[in-house]
């Protein structure tokens, strides 16, 4: 069984974000925090990426873009929210044009918050996405399609919510 | 009995990939602490291409995959014929018609990306070509024959006639290698205007190949590098291997101090040097004779 857990590739998507975390998300490239040590390289190819790095509320023009890069990625792969906005929308929550955080357009596995967010934590959260990364592997959810995988995904969750509900009564 | 080009063509099928792909893991570490990095471990160039290939593959278009194949056997068919020892004018004539098959796997996909990055590979072939050919040329100027078996088995080194063909050759080298200033069709650092450029739809499996492919590729070229050097004599071998790496670092030194250069200045520079360099060296060597 391959270790993916060793080459995760990023791809950072700017959904309307204040460049506030993508400075932060930048950063850990540099030689302070290095993050190619753990063999991380910063993609711009969505075919090529294993994690989606997501800062910024999604709006109304950029949900279908995200949605896009989000199905050009092949499988298994993760997704990261990084800073508040890209949690929930943040102080932009409430505006006409933002629909919420990444989470109202593509499944979201990790989030992480902060306004900025600080390296170390965008680090933390990375390191957490690969250990998920290595565990939709080992899982073998390789041959699943996309959107079979987000059916899945929907269905799992639509039934820990109903037994949920059942130990509630 | 056992023929000792058989034996060299097989060893390089099988141990260039590893060679290549350690040779690379040294690049990125060496790279990264010419930045002051820690930078990742010289292996992890294997661990990408084992992730890659046991990723699901997203097919753009099914010829790609296809083409991507043919690009890789040519190239290691080429390389097993260099390293048997057959003709050297063949071997540059068949890399070319490898690099013809990417050019194509890049162009079959829609993405204007990767159309422009297989434009951009095109005009890199057009610029080290002549230098490659011209090599070929000068190897039998200098020696008498296009045979890399009797080229090895000479008595003097190629490189004290051939010095400005090596010049020639070791500055396309750097295009061939895709390295910056060079690195117009696709680069191996996260900056590039055309997204990925030629790999821009390639992922997994194909990017794997494409990846191996690459690695054979440079262990080939090193191998040219190497046959300017060697002689009849043994001592001449372990000279060569300094000298491969020597040049080795060189490109790697060359990547991360320039920027990356217009394509038609790629073209003008490679052309010039092949022709000053090459050029002027062959025209020495015809009135010597």
């Amino acid at each position: 069984m391959a270790k993916l857990s060793r080459s995760p590739w990023l791809l950072h998507y700017d959904a309307s974000s204040c460049n506030g975390c993508d400075i932060e998300v930048l950063a850990c490239l540099t030689p302070v925090y290095d993050v190619e040590r753990f063999g991380v390289i910063n993609t711009g190819d969505p075919m090529q990426a294993d994690i989606l790095l997501v800062t910024g509320g999604v709006n109304t023009q950029n949900a279908p873009v995200l949605k896009q890069i989000y199905d050009q990625m092949s499988n298994p792969k993760v997704v990261v929210a990084i800073g508040v906005c890209a949690c929930t929308g943040g102080v932009f929550k409430e505006t006409y044009n933002i629909l919420g955080g990444a989470d109202k357009v593509i499944p979201v596995d990790i989030y992480v918050p902060g306004c900025a967010t600080r390296p170390e934590s965008i680090i933390d959260g990375v390191v957490k996405a690969v250990g998920l990364f290595q565990e939709k592997y080992d899982k073998n959810i390789k041959n699943l399609s996309s959107s079979e995988w987000a059916e899945k995904k929907a269905a799992e969750e639509l039934n820990s919510r109903m037994t949920d509900s059942k130990e509630g009564n | 009995m056992i023929d000792f080009r058989i034996i060299s063509a097989l060893a390089f099928i099988v141990l260039a990939p590893f060679i290549g792909g350690f040779l690379e893991g040294l690049d990125r570490k060496i790279s990264a602490r010419m930045q002051r990095r820690v930078g990742p471990s010289v292996f992890q160039p294997f661990y990408d291409v084992a992730k890659l290939l046991s990723k699901e593959t997203i097919a753009v278009t099914a010829s790609q995959r296809f083409l991507l194949v043919s690009y890789l056997i040519l190239t290691v068919f080429t390389g097993a014929m260099f390293f048997f020892g057959s003709d050297l004018l063949m071997v540059f004539l068949m890399l070319s018609t490898a690099g013809v098959f990417l050019y194509l796997a890049g162009c079959v996909t829609s993405s204007p990306y990767s159309s422009m990055g297989a434009q951009r590979e095109l005009m890199q072939e057009l610029s080290y070509e002549p230098a490659l050919l011209l090599t070929g040329l000068g190897f039998y100027i200098a020696e008498g024959t296009f045979r890399v078996q009797d080229i090895v088995n000479s008595r003097y080194s190629a490189v004290m006639f051939l010095p400005g063909f090596f010049v020639a050759f070791v500055f396309i080298l750097t295009i061939k290698m895709r390295k910056s200033p060079f690195d117009e069709s696709t680069s191996h650092h996260p900056h590039q205007e055309l997204v990925k450029g030629l790999t821009t739809e390639m992922g997994s499996t194909n990017l794997a190949i494409f990846q191996i492919t690459e690695w054979y590729e440079n262990v080939l070229m090193l191998g040219v590098v190497a046959l300017f050097i060697i002689n009849s004599s043994v001592y001449s071998i372990p000279i060569a291997i300094i000298v491969v790496l020597f040049t080795y670092f060189l490109e790697i030194l060359i990547d991360n101090t320039s920027a990356r250069v217009k394509q038609s200045k790629m073209l003008f520079l490679a052309w010039s040097v092949t022709l000053v360099s090459a050029g002027v060296n062959m025209i020495i060597i015809m009135l010597i004779r």
